[in-house]
């Protein structure tokens, strides 16, 4: 087992081993560019890394150029998960065949794939690589929306929500479906340890993913992401509108340990009402009117359920 | 390590059997699979030799073809022999990323057990699968029986992984007629057929832990051109020496011959039948007894269908006065493929041979040898009257009215 790396305070974290270039594509503002550093400065073994067609891959990996400074691989958009097992696989393979070039390391396997790729077309994959049990971490990079191709709805995008093809309009308040409790499903597969985690939370985040690395077996990581252009709120507001989403508890950070042990992780000190977390950003703009008041009301409704739905299944500890 | 396995000189095996104990024997270190008729027995026998000790590579049984393949990809970019299997609808749900394969230029081998595909839904043997795999990239080398399944298995290997080439193969049979039908099939030992195959060498491998590689990176109209022309270039100047020496050096080793085209009776023939698969032996069959009646009637089978010999059959091809291309795969709304590839191979060099083409044999149907003698007697009048004495394309073997088209 390598030793976990001890990390004293952000401006050490932020200037810390770099395998994931400042040089890359994503919009200025992108959280996703903020959870890979944090995911990849979490730990200073080798990574062995995959993307699925989304965001992150098409800003990172433009030939003849890379921001990779780790060994990475992308085949498509539902099958970043398989490439990574595959790969994990062979590691396995030519340690017992001995043929590892460097064979007192230990590399540390890692999928990264937005929502689409994670809820949607990659689920399958994903669900295959987690009864399997390959030694792989998978982090979904949630910003709730296709965002690479303009904005379309995923099965993580929230009720009312406008996104290009579930759009707002005069008869309609977006989309009607309420997100997947991916997080519920993956911890469903037994997996030793499934976490959410916010960028804006980077202690609370770091050691989740160092914990997911000490884990033996498939661990999933759902990593809230805000899309400055998606969300349509300004570059400069990401840190702020990841507060708002954790301190309204739209995105509550909890961890599940082996299938059944739920831990809280952040409890705000002053929650904030889910409105202003809604009204920060354009994609529900059309909500604040008095047609739709009762939305947000369900919003809240829903919101608080949930936050004691967690707080149940923590006390109980099954 | 896994443990040898004594084999006797001929062991009575079937296709499935034959390209399992190839892979075991080229000691692959990854085998990310799913099951599918007629393939799956190749599938089975694999993981029955992990389970007895014979196999020390993985085998990760995963959840469809697409994450076969997507495995097999990830694996291979790690850096290792990789090999499956595939069928029919597996093999359909595969093609995405058999093209990543391609381009990622990464040699993975694909048993295809040749199968129709649906709908409606056909277990059998045709061609379907295989010509769907013709832009893909991939090598695409063809079996006609058991012994082919096997030998051919190790050449793939061989060229595949060669750094020269660096592009996935296919190795296909027919399903059932091939991967179902015992045969006695000259065996190698462990020792011999690993060291034929030879020790895969790396290159960019992701788990070359000092040297960080990207795999499978964006290009547009910068830069797509040129790598799918660099990925043509390998394929169409690389790849068909590498294989005409690992054909010479298999035959050192086994007596055994393969050719890029394979021939029968061509030397003075006038007439020919151009197949792939299992057909080409019938009419082999069939051409032995029209000679016998003093016809001088030929076969041409293709072993290399991609990268498609086109050189090699314009040779073959020249003296021919009347030829017969026979498709094994619906070519749906144009002529088939072989008729397609013969009549670009022939047609700047002058050759003024009749061309016509058969579908025949599709979702398993048999091809008899009364069907074969038919069609060398068209195949003769053509060549006797200089002109297309039939319609272009007929339909053989098929139950009602007869049909043609063009
Ligand atoms: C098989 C396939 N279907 C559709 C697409 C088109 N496509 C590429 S990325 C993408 C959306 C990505 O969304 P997500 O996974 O949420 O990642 P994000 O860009 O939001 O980070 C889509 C629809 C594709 N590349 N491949
Ligand atoms: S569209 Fe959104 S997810 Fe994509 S790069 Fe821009 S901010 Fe990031
Ligand atoms: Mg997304």
């Amino acid at each position: 087992m390598s030793e976990i790396k001890k990390i004293k305070n952000l401006k050490e974290f932020s200037t810390s081993a770099d395998r994931f270039e400042g040089a890359n594509l994503l919009c200025p503002g992108c959280a996703h560019s903020i959870i890979v550093r944090e995911v990849l400065n979490a730990t200073n073994d080798d990574l062995i890394l995959s993307a699925s067609t989304g965001c992150l891959e098409v800003c990172t990996a433009v030939y003849p150029y890379t921001s990779w400074d780790a060994s990475w691989i992308h085949i498509g958009f539902e099958n970043g998960s398989t490439a990574v097992a595959g790969a994990e696989a062979m590691y396995k393979a030519l340690k017992t065949k001995g043929r590892l070039k460097q064979p007192d390391r230990v590399p540390k396997f890692v999928a990264f794939g937005g929502d689409g790729a994670t809820y949607d077309i990659g689920f399958q994959w994903i669900s295959g690589c987690f009864e399997r049990g390959h030694n792989m971490m998978y982090v979904c990079l949630d910003n709730e929306v296709y965002a690479n191709t303009g904005g379309q709805r995923s099965s993580s995008t929230p009720i009312g929500s406008s996104a290009t093809t579930s759009p707002a309009g005069r008869v309609s308040y977006g989309e009607k479906q309420n997100k997947k409790d991916m997080l519920a499903i993956m911890a469903a597969h037994g997996a030793p340890y499934v976490a959410q985690v916010a960028p804006n939370k980077w202690k609370d985040m770091v050691a989740k993913i160092q914990k997911g690395f000490a884990a033996e077996g498939p661990v999933y990581i759902n990593a809230m992401s805000a899309c400055t252009t998606e969300w349509k709120f300004a570059p400069e507001d990401t840190i702020a509108i990841s507060d708002l989403a954790t301190d309204s508890l739209v995105f509550p950070l909890y961890e599940i340990i082996n299938g059944s042990e739920l831990n809280i992780t952040y409890r705000p000190k002053n929650i904030v009402p889910v409105r202003d977390y809604l009204g920060a950003q354009g994609r529900f703009k059309h909500l604040f009117t008095k047609q739709y008041e009762y939305l947000l009301d369900e919003w809240q409704t829903r919101v608080d359920a949930k936050w004691v739905q967690l707080q149940r299944r923590e006390e109980a500890r099954v | 390590m896994a443990d040898t396995m004594e084999l006797r000189d001929i062991e009575v095996w079937d296709g499935n059997m034959a390209a399992a104990q190839a892979l075991r024997q080229a000691q692959v270190d990854v085998v990310a699979a799913y099951p599918i008729t007629p393939s799956t027995p190749i599938v089975e026998g694999y993981a029955t030799f992990k389970a007895n000790g014979y196999v020390d590579g993985e085998f990760v049984m995963v959840e469809s073809e697409h994450a076969a393949m997507s495995g097999c990809i990830g694996a291979a970019a790690a850096g290792g022999r990789v090999a499956t299997a595939t069928s029919s609808q597996g093999f359909a749900l595969m093609v995405e990323t058999l093209y990543s394969a391609s381009g990622m230029r990464l040699p993975i081998i694909l048993n295809v057990v040749n199968r129709a595909i649906g709908a409606p839904l056909n277990v059998n043997g045709d061609h379907s699968d295989m010509y769907m795999g013709r832009d893909s990239g991939w090598i695409q080398l063809d079996a006609y029986n058991p012994q082919h399944a096997y030998d051919l298995n190790f050449i793939a290997f061989k060229v595949a992984e060669d750094h020269d080439v660096r592009l996935p193969a296919m190795v296909h049979q027919d399903g059932f007629m091939t991967s179902h039908t015992a045969q006695g099939v000259c065996t190698l030992s462990d020792e011999v057929a690993y060291n034929f195959v030879g020790e895969f060498q790396p290159m960019n491998d992701m788990l070359d832990l000092d040297h960080p590689v990207t795999h499978g990176v964006q290009t547009e109209e910068d830069w797509h051109f040129e790598h799918k022309a660099r990925q043509q270039h390998a394929l169409m100047t690389a790849v068909m020496p590498k294989i005409e020496a690992a054909f010479a050096e298999f035959e050192a080793l086994t007596g055994r011959k393969y050719n890029v085209v394979e021939t029968y009776q061509m030397d003075d023939a006038q007439t020919a039948v151009i197949c792939m698969g299992t057909s080409v032996e019938t009419a082999m069959e069939v051409v032995d007894e029209l000679r016998a009646q003093g016809i001088k009637a030929g076969v041409v089978g293709i072993r290399v269908f991609r990268p498609w010999p086109l050189e090699q059959l314009a040779e073959i091809l020249k003296n021919v006065k009347a030829i017969g291309t026979l498709d094994r795969s619906s070519p749906h709304g144009t002529v088939g493929t072989l008729y397609n590839e013969i009549a670009g191979s022939l047609f700047n060099t002058g050759v003024k041979a009749v061309l016509n083409n058969y579908i025949y044999g599709l979702g398993g149907r048999d091809l008899t040898k009364a069907h074969l003698v038919g069609i060398y007697q068209d195949l003769q009048a053509n060549a006797e009257s200089g002109t297309l004495t039939t319609p272009l394309q007929q339909y053989i073997g098929l139950r009602g009215p007869k049909l043609s088209f063009f």
